[in-house]
């Protein structure tokens, strides 16, 4: 198998102006007979299908969540990247092109992320009109700050609620469709299957999540936006029903999945607590503008630390490692997050943790709250400040920065970040892998496309913070109206869809036999057992760090642990009724299949580069070690029946613009 | 309800300057109170007055109680632990049991007063004015009944106060009158209102009932 | 901690539902209360009893969807914090917790502690929108400039995750300060106030429609908002009612 990844002629800054120059249209008349399901309402889910409706096709919406609202594109902080060059300091289309594709360690493919970096600004233009309240300056202009792993200041925020205000405003869109009718909206329903008619994406299975009900729904493509699968790892950032069924599924029809072992692994997050513990929270990685991060020099304050003896803010200066300071003098605190949170990694595995499990570093603002509380005295024209007074100023502007993040913490802790250092450690949140798409974001299987977190996306090996909110807009606003247009200009002659086709009846026999199968096992464990160990697994055998033995064991156990799934789940309850046990029964079983494609993806990427670190190939200062000529291509998999005997195809990176570089920020 | 809520407490405060005159008990006093109650029922534009007084009464009571009604009607089902008392107060969440209380006592007034004046055989005084004083004082002097409905006329009074202490500052609400730097101030005037009329009423028929020695 | 609950089950929005009794040990204090509720659902799952159904996805206070009356307050006893986020040393040992679902008409209980909230849905559909196409061929982002305090009042409206505590706390079952937070972030800023009037009458209209009750100005929603919605929302939506009510035509 060949993958053709369908990008245009020319040179980079003119391809994507080309391509849709040449693009084919499908007329106004012609669209009103022309059915698009769109699975997932995040950023990109929702962004398309009010823009598709908004051309003139008709769209089927689904969402698990009570509405579309919901979708975890709303716990995003931090921001949103966009080459606006508004603060003057030097960006432009090309420098966030170049800082995407250096941030994904040379992992990703230039013409995408040119394109991504090209509409990043309409983004911004567009949230705006769409009434996005994003922070301004006195002026009444827009306010910017500086995010990980760059030099400029481009990210666009409102406060640390960006996602949720963006999300909202691709929401409002979408209601505007539903409201016109041009988008049949689908609250808790989950996709269970794609549907494929002689080759081509014919529409999928959903159940209705309130009644059991199984449905079948037909339509010309299939845009699958049901972003990541980072809760492979049961802990993590996403959502508790963040799921990568819909994406698992795709696959099984015959998408191919590209990079599935490339995982994000986020460096400021709450460090776990307890067994109890269902999920992990993020402190946005804008806390790292402000905050220092440390862990104690000698081992023995770090173990005082932990036995509750030491106090962090009774160790002087001298006797803190600000370790990222020391190593990446040139970033400092703002290298990318796959640095970070390998380096908080090194230092906890060495034995300088500070909390009670020894997973955790501080991440301090002290000498923020100093630095701002002096600015402030001066500009207040305050002579001699006290040093309470400084404080009190200072820990002023840091609440207005960060306020909502520090009693987030506090509620979550039982700390008060503003007295003592706040405690990090590094969590799954994002998955740069995901189904292989080509430049008009469609599959390998025709008629289907795939957008945001749920593609193998632009991101390459690591993706820069504030980048993912960029990314799924972009998809869903002004891609994937103008691409999907060359695939559905030869459908206009297809017809509605029938649902009684064989390949729907078909496809809904196996998806009631799954339920079936899940129901009647009727075992002893419950799916959380289950997923918690599918966690344990992932976790320490293809988190941060991997090496081809602990990946070896970990597919292994992870096909045994499917086994005794499938014949030891319990779940109480029927099928025919709301039953949240079943509906993540389904998602887990797809999990564990998943995971070992990511395994078996890690193994087979003998090079250390971005989310995916191997512990064979490192520098000798124990920096990743990246091998281009060897493996400078996307491993896209394909199904064979099995996860574990994927086919590997390889898509080979061309770099024409850029030249692959050791990734350096000391 | 606003605009009635409002009318109905410029009224209070107009009736309570009228009646304050009761707490001179002096022949002359009581002359000059039913010179005033004459006055107050015969001058055209008073009468006009009047008239939108009654009715603001009645649309306030009404629109009052098909409120209730409705919000009633809004939560079928009811909280078996419910602890309202830790996000709103107990007087801004019964306005309308209040309200029940203050039309309640309304119609007591008015057969007790208002009635007479228009249609009793009251007698007049030496100015030849129906002498509606004679009737207040007898009323809440008379034997024990006084006591009763000078308690009754107390703890209307207490409902007032009560449903002032939400109402006013609602009203301004309800107009969209919220302002950072006035609301506060609003609220003040408010809770001053609410305390200060009903007390300056309650204080006459308890300082006839105490002048009955 | 071990603590006794007592949650309201309802099998479907068809049947009566009741409150039934449990008893849950070892709690560890910094569990979340959802964190709680897992617990017991794994316990009675190992049991072979139904396990409680309840709303919840994002677990870090900011989707909206998980909801809960604890104890006689809308995510329960702390302010400014989702039921998520609630933690269990705000808890004692040995107390009782009283756990029942959102209570509306508007709201029709799913099952146990789920409830339906499509009405908000319904309302943001009858004009919670800025009527512009996606096109991205708007004014550049800059072109407009808007007075710093007012952008910070919209995205303070703009905060509110859709949760329905504003519903669930006000005797009346009122939903204004949930339409208002829209009506105000869409009126505070100049892309929205082209089409304000139309905006606000619609979604008071479909507000009514929905059967919630209506606002008495009691502010108990404001109280127990988890994102701190102030009341001047409802005030501005008043004040842009009234005038728009006065203005209309129809």
């Amino acid at each position: 198998m060949k993958l053709d990844s369908k990008i245009p002629e020319g040179p980079l800054e003119t391809k994507w102006q080309n391509h849709k120059a040449n693009i084919r249209l499908v007329n106004p008349a012609n669209k009103r007979n022309i059915d698009v399901i769109v699975v997932g309402t995040g950023l990109a889910g929702s962004s398309a299908a009010a823009s598709l409706a908004e051309m003139g096709y008709n769209v089927k919406a689904f969402c698990f969540q009570d509405s579309p609202r919901r979708a975890h594109s709303i716990a995003a902080q931090g921001g949103i990247n966009a080459a606006k060059n508004y603060q003057n300091d030097g960006d432009s289309v090309y420098r966030l092109f170049y800082d995407t594709i250096k941030g994904g360690d040379y992992r990703s493919r230039e013409a995408n992320v040119y394109r991504l970096a090209e509409v990043s600004a309409n983004i911004i233009d567009q949230a705006v009109a769409q009434g996005v309240p994003f922070a301004r300056e006195y002026g009444g202009t827009l306010d910017n700050r500086s995010f990980g792993g760059v030099q400029v200041s481009r990210t666009f925020y409102a406060k640390g609620q960006t996602g949720q205000q963006l999300l909202l405003g691709a929401y409002s869109a979408l209601s505007r469709q539903i409201s016109k009718g041009k988008v049949k909206m689908y609250n808790r329903h989950e996709m269970l299957d794609v549907v494929l008619v002689d080759g081509k994406a014919r529409g999928i299975i959903a159940r209705n999540l309130v009644t059991g009900e199984i449905q079948r729904h037909g339509a010309h493509a299939v845009v699958i936006a049901s972003g990541g699968y980072g809760n492979v790892f049961f802990l993590s950032t996403n959502a508790m029903g963040s799921n990568g069924s819909a994406a698992w599924k795709a696959h099984k029809k015959g998408a191919l999945f590209a990079n599935p072992c490339f995982t994000q692994i986020h460096p400021t997050c709450i460090p776990v607590s307890g067994d109890h513990q269902s999920k992990l929270t993020l402190m946005s990685e804008s806390l790292r503008n402000d905050g220092r991060i440390w862990v104690p020099k000698d081992r023995k304050d770090a173990e005082a630390i932990r036995a509750g003896k030491l106090k962090p803010t009774d160790l002087p200066e001298e006797k803190r490692d600000y370790y990222l300071e020391r190593r990446y003098p040139s970033f400092g605190n703002l290298v990318p997050r796959d640095v970070a949170s390998r380096a908080a990694k090194e230092r906890c595995d060495e034995g300088y943790g500070v909390n009670q499990t020894g997973e955790a570093v501080y991440l301090d603002f002290a000498a923020a709250i100093e630095r701002y509380g002096k600015t402030e005295a001066n500009v207040k024209g305050i002579d001699n400040p006290s040093a309470a007074k400084i404080k009190e100023l200072g820990t002023a502007v840091v609440e207005a920065k960060y306020g909502n993040l520090f009693a987030m913490y506090e509620k979550i802790v039982d700390d008060n970040p503003y007295e003592t250092p706040m405690m990090i450690y590094p969590a799954v949140h994002y998955t740069m892998g995901g189904i292989w798409v080509d430049y008009n974001l469609m599959t390998t299987v025709p008629g289907m496309f795939a957008l945001g977190e749920a593609n193998f996306s632009d991101h390459g090996a690591n993706r820069l913070g504030a980048s993912a909110l960029m990314q799924g807009l972009a998809d869903g606003y002004f891609v994937i109206p103008y691409t999907i247009g060359e695939y559905l200009a030869d459908e206009i002659r297809t017809g509605a869809i029938d649902t009684n086709h064989a390949a729907f009846e078909e496809a809904e026999k196996e998806v009631r036999g799954t339920i079936d199968k899940l129901m009647n096992a009727k075992g002893d464990s419950s799916v959380d057992h289950y997923h918690k160990r599918l966690g344990n697994i992932m976790w320490n055998k293809c988190g941060m760090a991997r090496n081809a033995q602990g990946l070896q064991e970990a597919i292994k156990e992870i096909r045994e642990l499917r086994e005794e799934f499938w014949q030891n789940v319990r779940i109480p309850g029927g099928a025919n009724e709301m039953n949240p046990e079943l509906d993540k029964a389904m998602r887990v079983a797809d999990f564990m299949e998943l995971g070992e494609l990511m395994c078996k993806d890690a193994l087979e990427r003998e090079e250390s580069c971005g989310g995916h670190f191997r512990e064979e190939f490192q520098t000798e200062e124990g920096e990743a070690l990246r091998r281009d000529e060897d493996y400078a291509f996307v491993s896209s998999w394909k199904y064979t029946g099995d996860a574990g005997n994927a086919e590997l195809v390889k898509e080979e990176l061309v770099f024409e613009n850029v030249e692959l570089k050791t990734r350096s920020y000391k | 309800m606003a605009i009635t809520g409002l009318f109905l407490i410029s009224f209070l405060i107009v009736h309570l300057l009228g009646n304050l005159q009761l707490l001179d008990l002096s022949v002359e006093g009581q002359e000059k109170f039913n010179a005033y109650a004459k006055f107050m029922t015969s001058f055209p534009l008073i009468k006009i007055i009047s008239y939108v007084l009654y009715i603001s009464i009645l649309f306030h009571a009404i629109d009052g109680i098909v409120l209730v009604m409705q919000n009633r009607k809004a939560r079928p089902e009811r909280y078996k632990s419910w602890k309202p008392n830790t996000n709103s107060i107990w007087a801004s969440r019964n306005m309308g049991l209040l309200g029940t209380i203050i039309l309640a006592f309304i119609i007591m007034h008015m057969g007790q007063f208002w009635y007479q004046m228009h249609w009793g055989d009251i007698g007049v005084d030496s100015e030849g004015n129906k002498n509606l004083a004679a009737v207040v004082i007898k009323t809440y002097q008379d034997g024990s009944a006084g006591l009763i409905f000078v308690l009754l006329y107390v703890i209307s009074m207490a409902a007032i106060a009560f449903h002032l202490w939400h109402g006013f500052a609602s009203a301004f609400q309800t107009f969209g009158l919220n302002h950072k730097r006035y609301t506060p101030v609003i609220k003040k005037v408010g809770y001053g209102i609410s305390v200060i009329i009903p007390l300056a009423y309650a204080i006459i028929p308890v300082y006839i009932l105490m002048a009955k020695n | 901690m071990d603590l006794k609950l007592k949650i309201w089950r309802q099998a479907n929005q068809n049947t009566k539902g009741e409150l039934k009794d449990y008893a849950i040990k070892n709690v560890s204090a910094d569990s979340s209360f959802l964190e709680m509720m897992d617990q017991l659902n794994e316990e009675l799952i190992t049991k072979g009893e139904e396990p409680v159904v309840f709303d919840h996805d994002c677990r870090e206070g900011i989707c909206g969807m998980c909801s809960l009356h604890i104890n006689g307050e809308p995510h329960g006893p702390q302010n400014a914090t989702t039921t998520c986020q609630l933690h269990m040393r705000k808890f004692k040992d040995g107390d009782t917790i009283y756990i029942e679902p959102w209570r509306s008409r508007a709201f029709p209980v799913i099952k146990d502690l789920s409830v339906d909230r499509n009405a908000f849905d319904r309302i943001i559909e009858a004009g919670g929108y800025v009527s512009v196409n996606t096109s991205g061929n708007t004014l550049d982002a800059n072109a407009m400039p808007v007075p710093k305090a007012d952008a910070d009042e919209a995205f303070n409206s703009a905060t509110c995750i859709g949760c329905g505590a504003c519903v669930a706390a006000c005797p009346n079952a009122s939903a204004m300060l949930f339409v208002s937070a829209k009506v105000s972030q869409l009126s505070l800023l100049p892309q929205g106030k082209v089409e304000a009037k139309d905006r606000v009458l619609n979604m008071v209209n479909q507000m009514d429609l929905e059967g919630f009750g209506n606002c008495s100005n009691v502010g108990a929603c404001a109280e127990e908002c988890p994102k701190e919605i102030s009341l001047e929302n409802i005030a501005r939506m008043n004040r842009e009612y009234l005038g728009a009510s006065l203005a209309s035509s129809k």
